[in-house]
C-alpha cells in the first residue's frame, strides 16, 4: 500500500494495472463484492468493462429523438414559409414543391441527431470537467498512456480500509494507492 | 400610355419671363457673376482640360472626369440666352411631377429631320420618341432620333468660348468678329467665307443670304462628307435640273435596290422600312412585296431581300446600264460585259410585269450614272409620281458641294480669304484627304468655329464658339419629302453656348436677337397669314407645318442625257466608302449608345473594320481581327480585318466617320480614319487598292461570335408559296409539349396577362429598338474591353444568322428580348427569390434582392439576362445623370438585370386605368422597343384578351415559340419569316 | 469471440486474405507508440520540411487574401466569367474541394462501421483534411457572388424585408448540406480527438501546454462510462455521417443537375460526382500521407498496407468514373436530343475539347496503372499518380462546367471562355490557405489517433490479442 501524491481525506483506493486482463478480472470481482462506487479507467476502450462497471446509456435515444425533431424542423419551416409566409409563383411551381424540401429535410435531421450525439456523450460525462479527484494522484496520468486502473470509493457503503484493500491485492495491482481527495 | 400623349407647348409667358431665369439660377448666378469666381472657374479649366489622352478604357474616362463636369454645370450659368423655357414659373397644364411631359421638335440628321416627341421629367429631356403625325417618323425613330438625347448631354460637348484656348465672353467674341469683319466690307467683303453643312433650315437660309447680302463679295460653301453628291450629279444627268427623290414603297409591289440600304439608314429610311414592312406582311400576307437587292457590301436590306446579288461598286452601274437597256429605255446601249443575264431577264421582267407599281432605288453613294438610270428606269416604268416622287431639293441652295469646297480650299491656299466663318461641320476631319484641309485652314486670317463639340475643326480654329444642341434652342429643318418642323427648345442650354442662326444675326443686327425672335419673325415673314399666332401654336405643338411638304415635280428626261454615261475601268481589290450605319459621317463619334450598339450585320461595336468577302480574304492570306495597312493612291491607313459574308469579291468596304482624334472620351482612337483615304474625285470609292498585312492583330469586339443557326429551329422562314401550300409548317416544325404533359398543377392568369409578338418577316434589323430599349432602362455602357469579355449590358439584342454559300448567304434577324417564360427556368435556381412571377405573368428581376450568384443566367436557355460585373453604372457624370428615366432602378454592381417588358410603363398604365376606373386599352402600353420600331415589328399587349392585336397575332399560324420543345411556355412569341422570291430566278431564293 | 482472440494470438501481426502487410509494423508497447505520436507534438524538434512548406504555403495564403481583397474592391467582374459562362473557376474549386473532403469522412465513419481496423492510422489526419477542406470550399460560393456580403440571405430568418429564401433552388440546399457537412465533420473530429488531447495533456512538459490540452481534452480521464458515450456517440455520428457524405456531393450535383442546360441537366450526375469525390478524396488522402510518414517517422504506423489499400479505393472509384464518362455519351445519343449530343460533340472537339482528353487521361487512363501492386506500394508512383488524379479532377469540374456553358442552346449567345490570373491566383491562394491549416494541425495535433492504434495492438484486449 502506498499513499499517493495527494493529501486530504481519503478519496478512493486506486489500483494499478499494466494490462487490460487484470483490470477486468478485479473489476468484476469488485462487482461481485457488492461495491457500487468504483470505476475502471484505461487508454483506450476496453468493451469487457461496459458489463461490469454500473451505468446507463442514454445516447441512441438522445439521438433518435434529435434526429425527429430535425426533420420536423426543416419540413414545417420550408413549408410554412413556401406557402403561409411568402406565397410567390417561381416559375410556375406550386407553392407545395414537396420533392424541393427533401434534401434540406434531410440535411438537419442529420445535423440535429449528430449534434446530440456529441453534446449528449459529453455531457453524460459530465464535461467539461477540468478537476477530478484521482488526478491528485500524479501516476494517474499514465491511464491515458499505457496504465489500467481501477478506483473504489471511499465513500462506497461496503467500503472498508483493509478488506478492500485486501480485496485488490488479490490481483497483483503493480501499486495500490490512497488517492485523497485533495 | 405612350399612344395619346399629352404634350405641351411651351407658355409663351414663361419665354419672356426673365425674372423667372434668376429666380430659377439665384444662387449659381451670383457665385458664377463674381470675378474671382470667374477666375477660379478658368483656372479651374485649362484650356484643354477635356483632352484626354491616355489609354485608359472608356469607362474609366467616363468616372475620372466627375469632378470637372459637376463644375460644368456652372459655366453654363455664366451667360443664359436671353429667353428660357421655365414651365414652372407659370406651371403649364398637367405638369406634376412624376408625370413626363411630351414637346414636339424634330432631329436633323445632315440636315434631313425626322419629326419626334421628347419626354421630359421636370425639364429633362430623357427620351425621344416618335412623332406620329410626321411623315417622317409616323410615331417610330432612327437610331440616331434615338441617341440624339445622350447627345446632348454628352460630357464632351463645347462648354465655352474661346480664343486660341483662352476663355472669351461672348461680348469678347462679338468685338472681335466686329473688328475683322468691319476692313471687309470696304472690298465688297469678298475676303469673308461662310462654310455650313448642308442647310435645310429656311430661317438659317435667309440668315445666310442676309449676311451674303450684307458682303456681297462674301462667299457661302456647304459640305457634307455623306451628302447627295452623286443623287445631284445624277439628277443634272438625267434631268438637267436637282431633285430630291423620294419613294412609296407602300405603293411598289416589285422593288429593286441597286445598292442602296433605304430600309436602315438614308434620309427616309424610318418612313420608308415602314412602307416597305407593311407592304410585305400586311393583311393575310398573301400580297406580298418583292425585294431585289444588288450591292456592294452585306447591309441590312440586302440580308431581307428575296434575292441578293453582290457586285462590285463599279459593276453595279454595269447591271444597271444592261438591266435599262432590257426594260428598253431609250437610247441606250447595253455596257456590252454579258453579266448575270438571267437576273437581268428575270428583273427586267418581273419590273415590267408591274409597271407603275415597282421601284428602281439607287444608293446614295452610287455613281451619278447609277441614279440617271435609276431616273430613267423609273419613268420609263411608269413609276414617276407613283412610287417615286420628285421635288425640289430640300437645300436651301442645291449646290457641288465638292466643287464649292475645292473652290474654298484653293482659295485659302491663295491666301484670298482673310475670316472663315464655319457653321457646324468637320471639315478638318472629313473633307476629302487631297484638299489637305487642316493646312490651308491655318493659312486663314480669322478663323471662327461654331460647334456642338470641341472637334477636330474647333481646335484648328481660333475662335471655338459652342453651338447649342437642337434641344436647346429654336430652329426649323425639312424631312425626306420637305415637311417643315419647327424646333422647340427643351430645355436651357447646358453651356455657354450660341446656335449659328443668332451668331449670324448678332453680324446682321448687333447685338443679336434671340433664335426664339429669329425664327418666329421669319416665319412671320413667309406665312404673312393672319391670326399667326394660332398658326404658330399649333405648329409648334404637331411638331411640324400642316402642308408644307414640297410639291411633287414631274421633271422630263434629257433626250442626250446617256451621252454622258461612262464605262469605269476595273484593276485590283475596290475600295467602297460608305457612311456608318450608325456614326454617319462621325458626327455621332462620342456618342456610347452608337458606339456599343453592335453593327447590323457583324456585329461589331467600339470600332470599324475592313470588309472582305472569304475568299478574297483567303486569297490575301487574311483573317479576323489581322492588322493591315491599306494603301489607296499612296495614302496609308492602319486598319484591321474583318471577313464578312455576302461581300463581293475584291472588294474592301469600309465605314466613314471612325478613327477620329478629338472627338471626346468615347470617341477617340476607336477604329481608323477612312477618310484618310478618301480622294475628292473617288468620294465612294475607286479599284486600286492594296492591302498589306502587318504581323499584329488587333481584337474586335462583337457581341455575336457565332452567326451560324446549327441546323436548328431557331428562326422558322418560309417563301410565300410554300406557305400558300402548307400553312402550318410552323407547327410542323416546334415541338411544343401538351400543357398537361406535367405532373405539377398550371398556374392561370385571371386579369392581364402581357404577352409580346415579333413578326421576323417585318424586322429590318435596324437596332432602333435596341437604343430605345437602352435609352429607356438606365442600361449602362461598357466599353470595348467588356464587350470583349463577353460582358455587354444590352437586354435586347438583335441575333443575326447566316444561311447557305458564305459568298452570297441570305441573313435572319432575330430579336431577343427577355421570352417572360412562364415556366421560368431562371426562377427555379434564384436562392433568394430575387427573380419570380407577378400576378400579371410578367417575370420580374428584384434588384435590390439580388445576391448576384449568375446561377439565373446559366440557366436561362436564351441568355438574355445582363450582369454587373463591375461597376457599370456611371455614377459620377452630372450630364449622364440627367438623361436617367426616373421610373426606372439605376443598377449596380453585382446585380443580375434584364427586360422587363417595361414594367414601369405597364404600372404607370395600371394605375392610370384604376384612377379612370377603366381596363388598359389595348395598345395603351408600349414597350420601348415597340414604340421604336419602324416596322411595327414588335407589337406587346395583354394575351388574355382575344381582341387585342397582339392575342390575334400569336393566333396566327406562323406564331411559334423559340425553344418551345423546352417547354419554357415564353410569353414572347415570334411569327415566322415569310420571302417572295422569284421562282424565274433560283440563286439565293 | 475467444477463437477469434485465439487466433490473434498466435498471429498478433493479424495478415488479412490476399495481403501480409501489416497495419501495425515492428513489435510496438502502449508505451513506445504514444511516445511515438505525441512526441511529435511535445518534444521531437519540428522538422525543416515544416518550416519550409509551411514558407510556401504561407506565401499562397497571403496571396489569396490579397487576391480577396481586390476582389471585394472591384466586384466579381475580376474573374473571367462573362455571360453566357457566369460560372466558372470558382464553382469548380467549390467542388473539387468538397470532393476533397469526402474522402476524411469516408475513412472515418464508412470504415470505421465496415470496422476496417487499418483506417485507424489514417483516420486523424483524413478528417482534419476534410474540415480544412471543406472550409476551402465554403469560401468559394460566397466569394462568387455579386454582393458578397449578402450571402446570408440565403438563410431563412425573420427579417424586416419580409422575404425568403427559395427552397426549390440547389443553391439554397448546398448552404444546408454543406453546413451541416462542415459541422459534423468537426465534431466527429474533435470526439474522436479528445482521449489523444488527454495524453497529451498528461505528457506535456510545460504549464502552458498542460493548460492547452487540459482545457482542449475538457477534462478527459478515461474511465469506463466515459469510453461508453464516447463508443456510443462515435459509432453513431459515423451511422449519420455516411448518409451525409454521400449527400453533400448529390446536392452538390444537383446544382447542375436542376439547371435544363444539356450536360448539365443528367441523373447520372449523383452517383459520378460521389465517387468522383471520394476518387480525388483519397488521392489527397495520399499526397498528404506519402510525405508525412517520411518526414515523422511513421511508416511503422502508416504502412505499405495502407497505401495499398487506398490505391485499392481509388482504383475502384476510379472504374466508377470510366463507367459514367462512357455512359454520357451513350445517354444523349439515346436521348436523341440535339442540343445534348451537341455539347457531347463539343465536349470531344469544341475549343475546350483538351479539357476533355486530359481529364480522360488523367482519370481514366493514367491511374490504370494501379493494377500493379507496385505502383499501389511504392510510394513515390503512388505520390505521382494521386497527383495526376487530383488535378484530372479539377479539370473535369471545369471541364463540366465550361464545356456545357459555353456553348448552349442558342449560337447567338455562344462564346469562348478565358480565365482571368485572379481565378488563378485565388485557387492557388486556397490551396495555399488548406496547407497552412493542415501543418499547424500537423504540429499541435495528434495526427495520429492513438487511442485506436492502441486497439490494434496484440494484448490489447482481455486475455491477450487485438480488437476485431
Amino acid at each position: 500500500m502506498r499513499i499517493g501524491s495527494s493529501t486530504g481525506p481519503l478519496y478512493a483506493y486506486a489500483a494499478e494495472f499494466d494490462g487490460p486482463t487484470k483490470l477486468v478480472d478485479a473489476a468484476r470481482a469488485v462487482r461481485e463484492a457488492g461495491y457500487k462506487r468504483f470505476e475502471a479507467y484505461s487508454p483506450y476502450p476496453v468493451k469487457e468493462l461496459d458489463e461490469i462497471v454500473p451505468g446507463w446509456n442514454p445516447v441512441p435515444a438522445l439521438v433518435l429523438f434529435a434526429g425527429i425533431a430535425g426533420a420536423g424542423t426543416a419540413w414545417i419551416m420550408q413549408s410554412w414559409i413556401a406557402i403561409v409566409d411568402f406565397p410567390i409563383n417561381v416559375g410556375g411551381r406550386p407553392l407545395y414543391s414537396w420533392p424541393a424540401f427533401v434534401p434540406i429535410t434531410f440535411e438537419l435531421t442529420v445535423l440535429f441527431a449528430s449534434a446530440a450525439a456529441f453534446f449528449g456523450a459529453l455531457g453524460l460525462c459530465g464535461f467539461p470537467l477540468l478537476h477530478h479527484p484521482v488526478f491528485n494522484l500524479k501516476e494517474f496520468g499514465r491511464a491515458s498512456d499505457d496504465r489500467f486502473f481501477l478506483c473504489i470509493e471511499a465513500r462506497d457503503h461496503k467500503f472498508n480500509v483493509r478488506k478492500t484493500a485486501e480485496l485488490l491485492n488479490e490481483f497483483e495491482p503493480l501499486e495500490l494507492w490512497e488517492v485523497g481527495k485533495d | 400610355m405612350k399612344t395619346e400623349q399629352t404634350r405641351d407647348l411651351v407658355p409663351l409667358e414663361a419665354l419672356t419671363d426673365a425674372a423667372a431665369r434668376k429666380r430659377y439660377w439665384r444662387s449659381l448666378e451670383e457665385l458664377s457673376d463674381s470675378p474671382e469666381f470667374q477666375e477660379l472657374l478658368h483656372t479651374e479649366f485649362p484650356p484643354n482640360a477635356t483632352e484626354f489622352l491616355d489609354e485608359v478604357s472608356r469607362r474609366r474616362f467616363i468616372q475620372l472626369a466627375a469632378a470637372s463636369f459637376g463644375l460644368a454645370g456652372l459655366t453654363a450659368c455664366t451667360r443664359q440666352p436671353p429667353e428660357k423655357i421655365l414651365p414652372y414659373v407659370n406651371p403649364p397644364e398637367n405638369a406634376i411631377p412624376g408625370h413626363p411631359l411630351y414637346f414636339a421638335t424634330a432631329v436633323p440628321v445632315a440636315g434631313v429631320a425626322e419629326g419626334v416627341l421628347v419626354e421630359t421629367h421636370l425639364g429633362r429631356p430623357t427620351k425621344v420618341e416618335g412623332n406620329g403625325e410626321h411623315p417622317a417618323s409616323l410615331g417610330a425613330t432612327s437610331v440616331h432620333s434615338q441617341a440624339s438625347v445622350l447627345d446632348l448631354y454628352d460630357p464632351d460637348r463645347a462648354k465655352e468660348i474661346s480664343h486660341l484656348g483662352v476663355w472669351q465672353s461672348w461680348e469678347d467674341f462679338q468685338l472681335a468678329l466686329m473688328q475683322s469683319l468691319t476692313p471687309l466690307r470696304s472690298g465688297k467683303g469678298e475676303r469673308f467665307r461662310i462654310l455650313t453643312d448642308t442647310v435645310t433650315s429656311p430661317s438659317l437660309g435667309a440668315q445666310i443670304q442676309a449676311v451674303l447680302a450684307m458682303f456681297p463679295g462674301a462667299k457661302w460653301y456647304q459640305y457634307d462628307p455623306a451628302g447627295r453628291h452623286s443623287a445631284r450629279a445624277g439628277a443634272l444627268t438625267a434631268f438637267g435640273r436637282d431633285v430630291n427623290t423620294y419613294y412609296r414603297f407602300d405603293k411598289a409591289d416589285v422593288v429593286l435596290a441597286l445598292d442602296s440600304d433605304f430600309l436602315a439608314c438614308g434620309p427616309g429610311s424610318t418612313r420608308f422600312a415602314h412602307d416597305f414592312a407593311n407592304r410585305r406582311a400586311g393583311g393575310d400576307r398573301s400580297n406580298m412585296n418583292r425585294l431585289y437587292s444588288i450591292e456592294s457590301s452585306m447591309t441590312s436590306t440586302g440580308g431581307k431581300a428575296d434575292h441578293r446579288l453582290p457586285l462590285r461598286y463599279a459593276e453595279i452601274e454595269l447591271f444597271a446600264r444592261d438591266l435599262a437597256a432590257s426594260l428598253g429605255v431609250a437610247g441606250l446601249t447595253t455596257s456590252g460585259s454579258q453579266n448575270h443575264p438571267e437576273w437581268i431577264s428575270a428583273v427586267s421582267r418581273d419590273l415590267m410585269a408591274h409597271r407603275g407599281a415597282c421601284v428602281v432605288v439607287p444608293g446614295l453613294h452610287q455613281s451619278p450614272a447609277v441614279h440617271a438610270l435609276a431616273h430613267a428606269m423609273n419613268s420609263a416604268l411608269g413609276n414617276d409620281g407613283k412610287t417615286v416622287i420628285y421635288t425640289d431639293p430640300l437645300e436651301v441652295q442645291s449646290t457641288d458641294q465638292i466643287a464649292s469646297l475645292r473652290e474654298l480650299v484653293n482659295d485659302m491656299d491663295a491666301g484670298r480669304v482673310d475670316v472663315l466663318l464655319t457653321l457646324g461641320g468637320n471639315p478638318v476631319y472629313n473633307a476629302p484627304q487631297d484638299f489637305d484641309f487642316r493646312a490651308r485652314l491655318h493659312k486663314v486670317k480669322t478663323t471662327i468655329r461654331v460647334g456642338l463639340h470641341s472637334d477636330e475643326t474647333s481646335v484648328e480654329c481660333q475662335w471655338q464658339v459652342p453651338e447649342t444642341h437642337f434641344m436647346e434652342d429654336w430652329g426649323d429643318t425639312r424631312a425626306f419629302d420637305g415637311t417643315l418642323t419647327i424646333q422647340q427648345p427643351l430645355i436651357l442650354p447646358l453651356y455657354d453656348s450660341t446656335s449659328s442662326l443668332r451668331l449670324l444675326d448678332s453680324i446682321l443686327n448687333p447685338p443679336g436677337r434671340s433664335s426664339y425672335e429669329i425664327v418666329q419673325n421669319y416665319w412671320q415673314k413667309t406665312n404673312g397669314a393672319n391670326n399667326f399666332e394660332q398658326w404658330w401654336r399649333k405648329s409648334v405643338h404637331d411638331g411640324l407645318i400642316a402642308d408644307s411638304a414640297l410639291p411633287p415635280l414631274t421633271p422630263q428626261l434629257k433626250t442626250d442625257w446617256a451621252q454622258s454615261l461612262s464605262s469605269p475601268g476595273q484593276q485590283g481589290i475596290e475600295l467602297a466608302f460608305r457612311p456608318d450605319p450608325y456614326l454617319y459621317d462621325g458626327r455621332y463619334a462620342n456618342n456610347t449608345w452608337l458606339q456599343e450598339l453592335p453593327q447590323p450585320m457583324t456585329k461589331l461595336t467600339w470600332d470599324n473594320a475592313v470588309h472582305l468577302s472569304p475568299a478574297t480574304a483567303k486569297q490575301l492570306n487574311v483573317g479576323n481581327q489581322d492588322r493591315v495597312e491599306l494603301n489607296y493612291r499612296g495614302n496609308k491607313v492602319e486598319a484591321s480585318i474583318w471577313i464578312s459574308p455576302g461581300q463581293p469579291e475584291n472588294s474592301a468596304t469600309i465605314h466613314l466617320g471612325w478613327g477620329r482624334w478629338h472627338s471626346g472620351r468615347a470617341g477617340n482612337g476607336a477604329g481608323f480614319n477612312a477618310y484618310a483615304l478618301r480622294p475628292s474625285d473617288a468620294l465612294w470609292g475607286g479599284s486600286g487598292l492594296q492591302i498589306r498585312r502587318l504581323d499584329k492583330d488587333y481584337p474586335l469586339a462583337t457581341t455575336q461570335l457565332h452567326q451560324s443557326m446549327e441546323g436548328r429551329d431557331l428562326i422558322l422562314s418560309a417563301t410565300a408559296a410554300e406557305y400558300k401550300n402548307n400553312p402550318d409548317f410552323v407547327s410542323h416544325e416546334t415541338k411544343q409539349p401538351p400543357k398537361e404533359l406535367t405532373l405539377y398543377p398550371q398556374w392561370n392568369y385571371t386579369g392581364y396577362a402581357w404577352g409580346m409578338s415579333i413578326d421576323l418577316t417585318r424586322c429590318v434589323n435596324c437596332s432602333a429598338c435596341v437604343v430605345a430599349c437602352q435609352a429607356e432602362n438606365n442600361i449602362p455602357v461598357v466599353g470595348k474591353e467588356q464587350v470583349l469579355a463577353r460582358r455587354a449590358m444590352h437586354w435586347l439584342r438583335i441575333d443575326t444568322y447566316y444561311e447557305g454559300d458564305p459568298a452570297n448567304p441570305r441573313a435572319f434577324y432575330q430579336p431577343v428580348p427577355c421570352m417572360q417564360c412562364e415556366n421560368a427556368p431562371c426562377e427555379l435556381v434564384c436562392p433568394v427569390q430575387a427573380t419570380n412571377h407577378s400576378s400579371d405573368g410578367l417575370n420580374d428581376m428584384v434588384y435590390n434582392r439580388c445576391v448576384g450568384t449568375r446561377y439565373c443566367s446559366n440557366n436561362c436557355p436564351y441568355k438574355v439576362r445582363r450582369f454587373n460585373f463591375l461597376l457599370f453604372q456611371d455614377w459620377v457624370t452630372e450630364q449622364t445623370k440627367l438623361q436617367r428615366n426616373p421610373d426606372v432602378t439605376v443598377r449596380s454592381r453585382g446585380v443580375m438585370e434584364k427586360c422587363t417588358y417595361c414594367v414601369q410603363r405597364i404600372r404607370e398604365a395600371d394605375i392610370q386605368s384604376r384612377v379612370e376606373d377603366r381596363f388598359i386599352r389595348d395598345g395603351e402600353v408600349q414597350t420601348a422597343c415597340q414604340q421604336a420600331c419602324p416596322t411595327r415589328a414588335i407589337v406587346f399587349g395583354d394575351i388574355n384578351n382575344h381582341d387585342n392585336e397582339v392575342a390575334k397575332l400569336k393566333s396566327l399560324n406562323l406564331n411559334y415559340a423559340l425553344l418551345a420543345e423546352l417547354n419554357t411556355r415564353p410569353r414572347t412569341t415570334y411569327l415566322a419569316e415569310l420571302r417572295n422570291p422569284n421562282p424565274e430566278l433560283k440563286s439565293n431564293a | 469471440m475467444t477463437t477469434v482472440a485465439e487466433k490473434q494470438l498466435q498471429t498478433p501481426r493479424r495478415p488479412e486474405p490476399g495481403t501480409s502487410l501489416p497495419v501495425i509494423a515492428g513489435a510496438e508497447s502502449f508505451g513506445t507508440l504514444t511516445e511515438q505520436i505525441t512526441s511529435v507534438v511535445l518534444t521531437r524538434p519540428t522538422p525543416p520540411f515544416w518550416y519550409y512548406t509551411f514558407a510556401v504555403g504561407m506565401a499562397a495564403l497571403i496571396m489569396f487574401v490579397v487576391s480577396v481583397i481586390y476582389l471585394l474592391y472591384r466586384g466579381v467582374g475580376v474573374f473571367g466569367i462573362e455571360i453566357p459562362v457566369a460560372w466558372s473557376f470558382a464553382i469548380t474549386n467549390f467542388v473539387w474541394w468538397i470532393g476533397i473532403g469526402h474522402a476524411g469522412t469516408l475513412i472515418s465513419a464508412i470504415l470505421l462501421l465496415l470496422n476496417q481496423g487499418w483506417r485507424n492510422s489514417i483516420n486523424r489526419f483524413a478528417e482534419a483534411m476534410t474540415i480544412f477542406a471543406v472550409m476551402c470550399a465554403g469560401l468559394f460560393p460566397l466569394l462568387h457572388l455579386g454582393r458578397p456580403w449578402l450571402f446570408y440571405w440565403l438563410l431563412p430568418y425573420p427579417n424586416t424585408m419580409h422575404v425568403q429564401p427559395q427552397f426549390r433552388s440547389p443553391l439554397v440546399w448546398d448552404v444546408f448540406a454543406v453546413s451541416t457537412y462542415a459541422t459534423v465533420s468537426l465534431l466527429f473530429w474533435y470526439l474522436g480527438m479528445v482521449p489523444d488531447l488527454a495524453s497529451l495533456r498528461d505528457r506535456a512538459k510545460n504549464r502552458f501546454a498542460y493548460g492547452f490540452y487540459g482545457v482542449l481534452c475538457l477534462g478527459w480521464r478515461g474511465a469506463s462510462r466515459h469510453w461508453r458515450y464516447h463508443e456510443t456517440a462515435s459509432l453513431l455520428l459515423a451511422g449519420l455521417a455516411t448518409p451525409l457524405v454521400l449527400s453533400v456531393h448529390t446536392v452538390v450535383s444537383f446544382d447542375f443537375t436542376i439547371a435544363i442546360l444539356p450536360g448539365w441537366h443528367s441523373t447520372i450526375f449523383p452517383p459520378y460526382f460521389v465517387a468522383g469525390a471520394i476518387y480525388s478524396g483519397f488521392a489527397m488522402v495520399l499526397i498528404l500521407a506519402i510525405p508525412l510518414r517520411k518526414v515523422y517517422h511513421l511508416e511503422n504506423l502508416v504502412t505499405e498496407r495502407h497505401l495499398n489499400n487506398c490505391a485499392k479505393v481509388m482504383l475502384a472509384t476510379g472504374l466508377i468514373l470510366a463507367y459514367t464518362y462512357a455512359i454520357e455519351p451513350f445517354t444523349s445519343w439515346y436521348s436523341g436530343d440535339t442540343f445534348e449530343m451537341a455539347v457531347v460533340h463539343n465536349r470531344a472537339v469544341g475549343p475546350h475539347s483538351w479539357t476533355f482528353w486530359v481529364t480522360l487521361s488523367c482519370n481514366v487512363f493514367i491511374p490504370q496503372l494501379l493494377w500493379f501492386r507496385k505502383w499501389r506500394t511504392d510510394p513515390k508512383r503512388l505520390f505521382l499518380v494521386s497527383f495526376v488524379i487530383l488535378y484530372g479532377m479539377w479539370l473535369e469540374r471545369y471541364m463540366i462546367i465550361i464545356t456545357s456553358l459555353h456553348r448552349d442552346f442558342l449560337p447567338s449567345s455562344w462564346s469562348n471562355f478565358i480565365a482571368s490570373p485572379w481565378d488563378v491566383s485565388v485557387l492557388v491562394g486556397s490551396i495555399g490557405l488548406f496547407v497552412v491549416c493542415f501543418l499547424l494541425f500537423v504540429r499541435f495535433l495528434p495526427m495520429i489517433s492513438i487511442f485506436e492504434m492502441r486497439e490494434l495492438l496484440p494484448f490489447s484486449r482481455p486475455g491477450g490479442g487485438v480488437e476485431k
